[in-house]
């Protein structure tokens, strides 16, 4: 650490934590309801777990992204955050917005669209609480010693997350219109803007972890976040196949997003060169795993099983089925948490001066996660393929297709347990390196 | 070799021109003379289904347009497929619906909400869906030849 104001990632990633905990809790609610155990239905039922489930996975990957922008921009800028205490108050007024709309969700005080739920009441606050973000980082970033394009791309990633939030706060009359610029968020942001955070996050660990010069690294971050727009923009076509809109956008859609998985392998690609070719060898392994570990992952997850039922032709019949849940844990998995949880196995010994990177407990959590959640992927799949063949191509009734399906879900509980180990251990972790302090100013990284 | 500047002029240059198509393409796509969905046929009554369909969050469990939870029926169609009465029932229902053992809440909706939310799925059911109706359509028709 070289900042003192770094610190405040710190209780971003916490957060981070917490949520993601309860994230996984609300998603064994479901896994459970799928095999008949709604024991809960009467004061949880599936759509609250849903809404709870996808909204946490939001929450507690932003609160992780703007951790790591607290952890990066003072270090790229070279100039401590502007304000350390207006930091805390957007910390704590992210977790009361979050938090209020979790309960509210118990109580059907939401809106149903698709994982923007949030009631618009509560888009007003997170609007204000991002502005604050986004004021102290740009701040930052404008008054310090350098820009750098590491940090130019993580904070227009950021910047861009917040403008593309307004689209979907417009209210419509139509069903269609409102699918419609619902994936201008949705997909303009997993798919393009985040990647751009993505990347931001990545590169920085790049330069830290493998000590390739930044010249080099940050010239593939342009080409690389190239692919990302190029691909990804008209890509959105993807999920105007089929909702009620032009047939223009079979055909735009249908090439673009073919495209999109190219940026997912330059990722790749560029992930692992760097590594080759690094000649710095930073003890901090754990968080080697995981940087090469998302940039990978992610080119399966999103890259491949993204391109897997792409095709106009192929989401004819896959579009809105259990396929869609298969692509979307592994995308989100490898792309987002993953990064989250690379950039904090590398902040956490530098904010705290604990180097517990070379335990057998860190890599046990990554690999127990990882094969959990492919486990739970390839479950989701198989379940995914059969729905579509029994129910679209035999033309089974919904719920005796979802009969024949349990038992896959059964597979996917028990994958989803191991997954939940993966993270305890990765938990067990965060814990034991115990709170940041200014004495790890005085270690060398 | 591609140096850093052409790298920031790929970047710039292709997501500002992508951009800009996408935002014509959209321009396009909801001009007039390409509507799908019958925009002009959007009722109060239909509107105030949408709403009710919002404040519950039916999405979060049932799909419709094949967007949503894929853990209830899709819902496009579905007045084809089961008749307006049987749908009613189901929205008007005061103990949880539980067809083959899976619950959905019990609503208890009035005559009227129910009436709003089947002029909502009325409405959907003409949107012309580029083929994907005749995947999710036919599903019942089929079965009682």
């Amino acid at each position: 650490m070289k900042y003192k104001s770094q610190k405040v990632a710190y209780w971003f990633f916490a957060l981070s934590m917490l949520l993601l905990v309860l994230q996984i809790v609300y998603g064994f609610i479901m896994g459970f309801a799928r095999i008949g155990m709604d024991g809960l239905h009467e004061f949880i039922p599936f759509n609250t777990a849903r809404a709870v489930h996808t909204n946490l996975l939001v929450v507690w990957l932003l609160s992780g992204f703007m951790g790591a922008a607290y952890y990066i921009i003072p270090e790229e800028a070279q100039k401590e955050l502007v304000s350390v205490k207006l930091a805390y108050v957007q910390l704590i007024s992210l977790a009361l917005v979050g938090v209020t709309a979790i309960i509210g969700y118990h109580f059907n005080w939401w809106e149903g669209r698709k994982f923007l739920e949030i009631p618009r009441q509560l888009d007003y606050l997170v609007v204000v609480n991002v502005l604050l973000f986004l004021g102290l980082i740009i701040a930052t970033l404008y008054k310090g010693k350098r820009k750098t394009t590491t940090a130019l791309v993580l904070t227009m990633g950021l910047l861009f997350a917040a403008l593309l939030y307004i689209p979907g706060m417009i209210p419509f009359d139509s069903q269609v219109s409102d699918s419609f610029f619902r994936w201008w968020v949705v997909h303009l942001w997993v798919e393009g803007v985040w990647e751009l955070i993505m990347g931001g996050i990545l590169s920085f660990l790049l330069i830290k972890l493998t000590g390739v010069d930044r010249e080099v690294i940050e010239k593939w971050l342009y080409v690389i976040v190239g692919l990302t727009f190029l691909s990804g923009i008209l890509g959105t076509g993807h999920h105007y196949y089929y909702i009620g809109v032009n047939k223009i956008w079979l055909i735009v859609g249908g090439i673009f997003s073919a495209l999109e998985p190219l940026a997912f392998l330059a990722m790749a690609l560029f992930a692992v060169n760097m590594y080759r070719k690094g000649e710095k060898k930073h003890p901090n392994k754990i968080a080697l795993f995981w940087t090469l570990g998302s940039a990978i992952v992610s080119f399966i997850g999103a890259g491949l099983l993204g391109f897997a039922h792409t095709l106009p032709q192929t989401n004819l019949y896959t579009h809105g089925t259990l396929v869609t849940a298969m692509h979307g844990h592994l995308a989100f998995w490898g792309a987002y948490a993953m990064i989250v949880l690379a950039i904090i196995s590398y902040a956490l010994p530098n904010l705290t001066g604990r180097k517990l990177y070379d335990g057998a407990r860190g890599r046990a959590a990554f690999w127990t996660s990882n094969i959990g959640m492919i486990g739970m992927t390839v479950a989701f799949g198989v379940a995914g393929v059969v729905q579509v063949y029994l129910e679209r191509k035999l033309k089974m009734d919904f719920m005796e297709v979802q009969n024949e399906i349990s038992i896959h879900f059964v597979v996917l509980i028990i994958c989803a347990s191991l997954f939940t180990a993966g993270i305890v251990l990765y938990i067990v972790d965060f814990i034991k390196y115990g709170r940041p302090t200014d004495e790890a100013l005085e270690i060398k990284e | 070799m591609l140096s850093k500047k052409q790298a920031r002029a790929f970047f710039l240059g292709g997501t500002l021109v992508t951009f800009l198509i996408f935002i014509g393409l959209t321009i396009y796509s909801f001009s007039k003379d390409q509507d799908q969905t019958n925009y002009g046929a959007i009722t109060e009554q239909v509107v105030r289904g949408k709403d009710l369909w919002e404040a519950n969050n039916c999405m979060g469990c049932h799909t419709i347009l094949g967007e949503g939870a894929y853990y209830a029926p899709e819902l496009t169609k579905v007045l084809d497929r089961r008749g307006p009465g049987y749908v009613k029932a189901v929205l008007m229902s005061p103990i949880p619906w539980e067809p083959n053992g899976r619950k959905m809440v019990a609503y208890n909706f009035s005559e009227d909400e129910a009436a709003d939310l089947i002029a909502f799925f009325d409405w959907i059911d003409d949107i012309d869906l580029n083929g994907f109706e005749t995947v999710v359509s036919p599903l019942a028709k089929d079965k009682k030849k």
